[in-house]
């Protein structure tokens, strides 16, 4: 299985529509496929899913648009105060952001991001905030020479009625180099809207009941292997899994 | 310890499975005393919906004693040794929605919100053993659960109730109190209600508590209609009529029921042509439903009434008169239950004495027999109305 996922991390990374490993993952994973469907059995099955997804992985082209946008809004039933007083501490949004390993702040409003790429890199750049208007705004910029240019806003507004706060967040991606580029895109997801939709889930339920829902480690029946082994080739996977979220959610508790 | 297990479609066992553990700070861990098998669960049983997957726990009605809680919850609301029923649904009691009585919509407690986003547009709240798209939580048919944000749901009991007079608080007592409270009672109505098992059995109570008039009874099998005339319905055995919706024109001199109710869903039945054709096509998995019910529901109820959907509906559905609908100024209400607003005050009527929930109860087994009965309550064999598992019977092991 490992093997299938060396060969499918390299069929991810491979870019250029010409490129050797691309086309190796479409013949390998085609030929996998129809190994796979020749065997009427479940790890026959198993084997076609892999190839199926190694072939879609060889077929999909990578672009490097100039700039990843993710945004999102969502109602959090609290006062602005409280939403801004999350934000304010980056270090919070690892918490609700599994795709971010951690944030440090230092003094003086900069603060250093480590984000999860491709094969357990890392993506590090330092950020300073360039505009913070208390429980209304926050804007903060990657600092000129990190590896990726960085510009984060997030807005909390009252909404009417009582109805909490309105929390909108746009957080835009410029690498500076085409490898930084695929990492970046990977580290978003297919749809970075998307990620930054399930990342404010994660931040409204937090905030609102004190926990983030899981079902992760739970108690359950045997599993099938088919579904496993599928799972272990999903290309869409997350990075880090969600009992990682619940240490990190489990050790703030224990300092607070 | 012991849970029934799906494990593909009409495949259910029962498995030696890790004990529950708390995952979250509002968790619980209930030891289960009475676990019950749901018409809903049939629907799984019958792989009509999407996202189970091999290996989940199924059950949703189940009751029993708390044996640990999470850090954040605070004695005065739960501690061990409290003797709790646990609602369905699954509730976080803090969103926009739970504050406004909202429960079964809580936004905050399925993990999985994002699939049902994507088939409902938002996501209702998660549900004990009932597919990944509502939560993916282990369910109830076990020997223990974990149960979330356990300072808003469980609801605390006395002692000197026995399990079978509360256990039903767990899902089908107030859902047919629920579809009876969206049926709008008003005096001298006429409540028409299609399915006479167990949530219509407990509907048709609840509409004679709230006032009606009269409640008409609709279903094939003649026990469950005998235990409809028992609570004073009068019946139709649809399989003994030419057309159901002439019959209730007939029964009301021409004006039809001031309200329906949909107490059956979406595996259906029926002698016509239309059912065939929903049939197939649930079968080819081209309709996730045969919305018999709901077609007979809205072109019987008279101008101006109100349709009441407590039956589970999955996905798609064809062929809606949505004509008679309009055109009738109908009002449709529907949901899962929220739960909440309804578990109190129907305990203090079953202490009241007002009414006695067991009655609903055919089949009392370990279970162990779990998989046994899912068949005999899906065919409606031994006259199976109610199944009421019992997780430590037979010698079954403390896990």
């Amino acid at each position: 299985m490992n093997q299938i996922r060396s060969i499918l991390r390299a069929g991810a990374r491979a870019t250029e529509p010409t490129s050797p490993r691309r086309l190796g993952a479409l013949i390998g994973g085609g030929a996998l496929a129809l190994l796979g469907l020749t065997q009427r059995s479940k790890s026959g099955l198993a084997m076609a899913a892999a190839g199926g997804a190694l072939v879609y992985l060889g077929a999909r082209v990578d672009r490097h648009p100039g700039v990843l946008v993710a945004q999102s809004s969502i109602l959090v039933n609290c006062s602005p105060q409280e939403a801004y007083q999350f934000w304010h501490n980056f270090e919070n949004l690892s918490i609700v952001m599994p795709h971010l390993e951690s944030v440090t702040v230092s003094s003086g409003g900069r603060s250093t991001w480590i984000a999860l790429g491709p094969m357990g890199s890392r993506i590090v750049w330092d950020a300073e905030i360039v505009n913070d208007r208390e429980n209304e705004s926050i804007m903060w910029q990657s600092l000129p020479g990190s590896a990726l240019f960085v510009e984060g806003t997030v807005k909390f507004e009252t909404a009417p009625a009582n109805r909490g706060t309105l929390v909108k967040v746009e957080m835009r991606y410029r690498p500076r180099s085409g490898a930084i580029a695929n990492a970046v895109a990977r580290m978003l997801g297919k749809y970075p809207n998307f990620v930054m939709r399930q990342d404010l889930r994660r931040f409204k339920a937090l905030i609102e009941t004190g926990e983030i829902p899981t079902i992760e480690g739970q108690t359950h029946g045997p599993r099938s292997k088919v579904v496993a082994a599928l799972r272990v080739a999903d290309p869409t996977r997350p990075i880090r899994p969600e009992s990682q979220v619940r240490e990190v959610l489990n050790a703030m508790r224990r300092i607070a | 310890m012991k849970a029934v297990c799906w494990m593909g479609v009409e495949k259910m066992s029962v498995e030696t499975v890790p004990d529950p553990q708390i995952l979250n700070p509002r968790d619980a861990i209930v030891r289960i005393t009475s676990t019950c098998i749901c018409g809903s669960d049939l629907h799984l049983y019958n792989g009509f919906i999407p996202t189970m997957e091999q290996g989940d726990i199924l059950g949703h009605e189940f009751m029993g004693e708390v044996v640990e809680v999470g850090a954040s919850i605070r004695p005065e609301k739960l501690k061990p040794g409290d003797r709790v029923v646990v609602p369905f649904t699954i509730a976080c009691g803090r969103c926009f929605f739970c504050e406004r009585q909202l429960w079964s919509c809580c936004d905050n407690s399925n993990p999985n919100y994002w699939i049902a986003e994507e088939m409902m547009g938002y996501s209702p709240s998660g549900l004990f053993g009932y597919t990944h798209m509502m939560g993916g939580y282990s369910g109830g048919q076990a020997q223990y659960a974990r149960v979330p944000y356990a300072d808003v749901g469980p609801l605390k009991l006395p002692e000197d109730v026995p399990d079978d007079k509360v256990v039903f608080l767990s899902d089908i007592f107030p859902t047919g109190y629920f579809g009876a409270v969206n049926c709008d009672i008003q005096p001298g109505d006429t409540v028409a209600i299609w399915g006479c098992g167990p949530v219509a059995q407990f509907a048709i109570r609840s509409a004679f508590m709230l006032g009606a008039e009269r409640v008409i009874a609709i279903d094939r099998f003649e026990y469950r209609l005998r235990l409809a005339e028992k609570a004073g319905a009068e019946t139709i055995n649809y399989e003994q009529v030419d057309d159901v919706v002439q019959t209730l024109k007939d029964m009301t001199a021409n004006v039809g029921p001031d309200a329906c109710m949909d107490a059956v869903g979406m595996e259906a039945h029926d002698d016509s042509v239309m059912y065939l054709v929903d049939r197939t096509k649930q079968a080819m998995r081209v309709e996730t439903d045969r919305p018999i019910v709901l077609r007979q529901c809205i072109k019987a109820c008279r101008k101006g009434g109100t349709v009441s959907v407590p039956g589970v509906y999955a996905g798609f559905d064809d062929k809606i008169p949505m004509g008679a609908f309009m055109n009738k100024a109908l009002t449709m209400k529907t949901g899962q239950t929220h739960m909440m607003r309804y578990m109190k005050p129907l305990l203090d009527r079953v202490q009241k004495g007002e009414i006695d929930p067991s009655f609903v109860i055919s089949h009392r087994v370990p279970i162990d027999e779990a998989p046994k009965m899912y068949k005999m309550f899906r065919d409606k064999q031994d006259h199976c109305t109610k199944v009421v598992l019992d997780p430590w019977a037979n010698g079954a092991k403390a896990a």
